[in-house]
This record gives C-alpha cells, structure tokens and sequence, in this order.
C-alpha cells in the first residue's frame, strides 16, 4: 500500500499549443514519476492540439500567498505609469 | 492498383483481419472506461480503444469498397458471426485486471508497429497510407504499455505476481503473431502486404529485454494457439461480439 494511487505526487502540466507559444499551464495529474507524469499529461490534456509539454512537480512550485498579496500585489494599482499607454508610437511606426 | 476478382477477394479477406484486431481489440479497452485504477488511465486506455477503432473503420471502409456488393463498414462491424471474425484469439482475450490488459496490449503493441512499419509501403496507395498514420499512434501505444509493463512487473510484489500471471496466461496467444499463412504470402507476393514471418525476430527483440527489464520470465509453455486467422476463436469472442452487436442488431439501420 506504499504506492497507492491516491498517494502518487500530483504534477502541474503545461502545454504549448503552437512553436514559439508559451507553455500554458492546462492542470494537473497524478503519476508515480516523471516518464507516467508525461503519458497521463499526454492523454489527459493534448488531446486536441498541443506540440510541447512539459511536467513539473507540484511540490517544487513555491506560490505566494493570501497573506503576502496586500504587499505584493496591490500597490501595483496606483502605478499607473507602468502600463505602456503613456508610450508614445513614433510616427514612422505604423501599427 | 488492378486486381482480378481473386486477388480482390483475397485482398478483402487480409483487410478483415486486420480491421477485426482493432476493432475487438478496441472494444475489449474501451470497456475500462470509467473503471480503470486511476482516472488518468480510463483516459488512456479510452484514447488507445479510440484509436484502434478509427484504423478499423478506414480499413473496413477499404474493405467494402473492395467488395463492391453494397456491404458498409458497419455492416462488416456489426453484421457478422464470430465465426467470420478473423481476429487474432489474443486481441479477443478478457480484460481481466490492468495487469492482464497491459500484457495483452503489449504483446499486442510491440507486433503492431512492426506489423505497420512494413504495410505503409504497401504498393496499395490507401491501405498504406491509412498504415503510416496508424504507425504512430501505435508507437504511442507501445510506449505507453511499455512504460507500464516496467513498473508493474518491477514494482511490488503484488504487481509483479499479477503480471507474471498474465504473462503466463497469454503466451500461448503470441505465437501466431508473426507466423504467415497462404493469405499472408499470397498478399505479400503482390506488395499489398506484410512479410510476416520476417516480424518474428524483431518482435522478439522487441518483447524479451522488456520482459527482462521488468524482472519477468518467458513462461516455458508448450502449447501455442494457432488458427485464429481461419476463424477459429476461444469462447469469450462470442459474449464480446453479442454486447457489440447488440444495438445495431436489434434496431436495424438506426441512426443518431
């Protein structure tokens, strides 16, 4: 019972869906290691279009927290000046 | 490509075949479909099962316009007695638990892309064509049951019983693979198919460092089943082709 499914480590899967996208985090699946984690991502989520995929394990991913989000997160409303719309386009530059 | 009436009927009958592996291979995984261990695996195995009966519907498709007598690909499916399947008896075999299944797909896999390999240059353009693309879904396949094969036969003790047991159990259903009967030279003269007998030692180094690596032993079993290509089938094709059967034979032409 040491390697039960519901015991297997959970893998974050990210899938790039055209060359030069970026790889786009789709889910997760459970597998007993990395070569499976590949296969079930294969099966579970590039079944319609993919052409990259990588897998991580979820327990190397560090997330913030709710309680680092008032610091790390909501002074960036009052920088306004960070958003390009105060970029001018040159003139020769057309869009 | 021009064929006599023959050699059409001949080229008929070797499409069957191998349009009858897929489907009642395909059948047999798609009945782990909410039942597998894990549910990343009923996704696989349903993937494979999906797979497998698209090859068998361009093949019977083939196989009907060959034929010319009105049949459709769902009649040939749907419409014959198991005694006309043609299938190998080792496709056929109960899923038994995910180890049987996996032995049976692997054993299965490993044929299958040397089988395909060869076919997709076939002088015959489609039969060849729908070859390479079936190859690389079945070089997924092989992959994926490898990859199982491995951890199951080397992992604990429990699995690894399971798995010699299944190994043990369908053996005997692995020799016919690779051996060519009067069809298979007949097709292979004329370039439409497959060299059968020169798969015997590729597949068998194909399976047996698998079967090594996974620290399980070639089961010494004298017996080997043969026959399957005449027709000859074990019990269980019959309960298999009756729940397939079912729908289409009670309600004749339904659509949905």
């Amino acid at each position: 019972m040491s390697n039960t499914p519901d015991r297997w480590p959970l893998w974050e899967v990210f899938v790039q869906e055209t060359n030069g996208a970026a790889h786009e985090h789709a889910g997760s699946v459970h597998a007993p290691d990395a070569q499976m984690a590949l296969q079930n991502a294969r099966d579970t989520y590039a079944r319609r279009k993919a052409c990259s995929l990588w897998v991580v394990p979820a327990e190397a991913i560090t997330a913030s927290t709710p309680e680092d989000s008032p610091m790390f997160f909501e002074p960036i409303a009052e920088k306004v000046y960070r958003h390009p719309q105060f970029y001018k386009t040159p003139r020769s530059v057309r869009l | 490509m021009e064929l006599n009436a023959a050699q059409r009927q001949s080229c008929f009958e070797y499409l069957l075949r191998h349009a009858d592996d897929r489907l009642v291979l395909g059948h047999r995984l798609s009945e782990w479909c909410g039942h597998a261990p894990i549910l990343e695996e009923s996704l696989a195995l349903a993937n494979i099962a999906l797979d497998l009966i698209g090859q068998a519907t361009h093949l019977y498709g083939l196989a009907a316009e060959l034929e010319g007598s009105g049949r459709t690909e769902d009649d040939l499916a749907f419409l014959r007695r198991p005694e006309e399947f043609r299938n190998l008896q080792l496709v056929e075999q109960p899923n038994g638990d995910f180890a049987m299944t996996l032995v049976r797909q692997f054993l299965f896999d490993a044929y299958d892309v040397l089988f395909l390999e060869q076919l997709q240059r076939s002088v015959h353009p489609e039969l060849g064509g729908i070859a390479g693309k079936a190859l690389k879904e079945a070089q997924y396949h092989l992959r994926h049951s490898q990859q199982w094969l491995l951890r199951l036969g080397d992992g604990t003790e429990e699995s690894h019983r399971r798995t010699q047991e299944a190994l043990d159990e369908l053996w005997r259903f692995s020799h016919e693979l690779c051996v060519p009967d009067e069809l298979d030279i007949e097709m292979q003269a004329l370039g439409i198919g497959v060299d059968l007998g020169s798969l015997a030692e590729a597949w068998q180094e194909s399976v047996l460092p698998v079967l090594c690596a996974a620290t399980l032993m070639v089961p010494d079993d004298p017996y080997q089943v043969v026959g399957s290509r005449s027709g000859f089938h074990t019990e269980h094709l019959g309960y298999l082709l009756a729940e397939m059967q079912s729908l289409p034979r009670s309600f004749p032409g339904a659509q949905w």
